[in-house]
């Protein structure tokens, strides 16, 4: 029997490793990986908690999250066309046209 | 078995996780991330949740990935030398810190709580696809609709955002 405390240490290793990877890289498409990661832990903590506190809520949950992940995915590599259409480059810290 | 099985899937996936994170390449970090979300379905087959098995594999790998290598691919990223943040080692030192913390935490607590109204045995007995189904169209009717509309929303915006923008003038010119 695996506890509980188990996946929950999986969770929070993928997501550190997630945020890292938001945090450090500067290819916005390896920022947005980053970001898939990050949901994945979550997912991962939603389910062992539905499974050890036998809810289905859970399960719901990460379902929704799944499709957001999904519109997220698709909205951010839109935007990523059209900012390599304008400026040839996928680098965060050239993306800088909102900057106060 | 079951420790087996979960040691190989949890050590697996953060080992993809590390590499989606560290590889240089686009490409070689989008087939890492492959791994990831591949070893993470197996520990939701783990954990009786194959409805989601399913979902991940159809959705995140089937769907989202191609995605993502399909930008690459139209994209022809060239490779920077310089490919990391450059004051990434300020991130690194307190992440590594603070993670060990929240591990420490972990392992440590007990996670106790209320248990639900949805049993080992009784999600076993019809299926998880069954539980997950039942729940879905009583409970969570009205947030279904609403991901159903958000969904409608990201299609219209991402065509409306990759769209090739026309020319003004296009109309007083003929």
């Amino acid at each position: 029997m695996v506890p509980l405390s188990a996946y929950v240490a999986v969770s929070a290793v993928l997501f550190i490793t997630g945020l890292l990877g938001v945090l450090i890289r500067r290819n916005f498409i390896i920022v947005l990986m980053s970001v898939e990661i990050m949901l994945n832990a979550a997912n991962i903590n939603l389910v062992a908690f539905s499974y050890y506190l036998e809810s289905m809520a859970g399960q719901l949950v990460a379902l929704f999250v799944i499709a957001i992940a999904a519109g997220e995915a698709a909205i951010g590599l839109a935007i990523i066309i059209v900012v390599f259409r304008g400026k040839i480059s996928t680098n965060v810290d050239e993306m800088n046209l909102l900057k106060w | 078995m079951v420790l087996v099985f979960f040691t190989y899937f949890a050590l697996v996936s953060i080992a993809a996780g590390v590499l989606t994170v560290a590889l240089k390449h686009p490409v070689h970090c989008g087939l890492a991330l492959l791994t990831l979300l591949l070893h993470v379905s197996g520990l939701f087959i783990l954990l009786n949740a194959e409805f989601l098995w399913a979902v991940q594999l159809i959705v995140y790998a089937g769907a989202i990935l191609v995605l993502y290598l399909f930008v690459l691919m139209l994209l022809n990223l060239k490779t920077d030398d310089r490919y990391l943040h450059s004051s990434y080692l300020y991130f690194l030192v307190p992440a590594a810190i603070g993670s060990l913390y929240v591990l420490a935490l972990l392992v440590r607590s007990p996670f106790g709580g209320a248990k639900g109204d949805a049993p080992t045995v009784a999600v076993l007995q019809d299926g998880d696809t069954y539980a997950v189904g039942i729940k879905m169209f009583s409970d969570y009717l009205l947030q279904f609709e609403i991901v159903g509309v958000f969904l409608l929303g990201a299609v219209i915006g991402a065509i409306v955002l990759a769209k090739t923008p026309k020319p003004i003038t296009d109309k007083r010119a003929r």
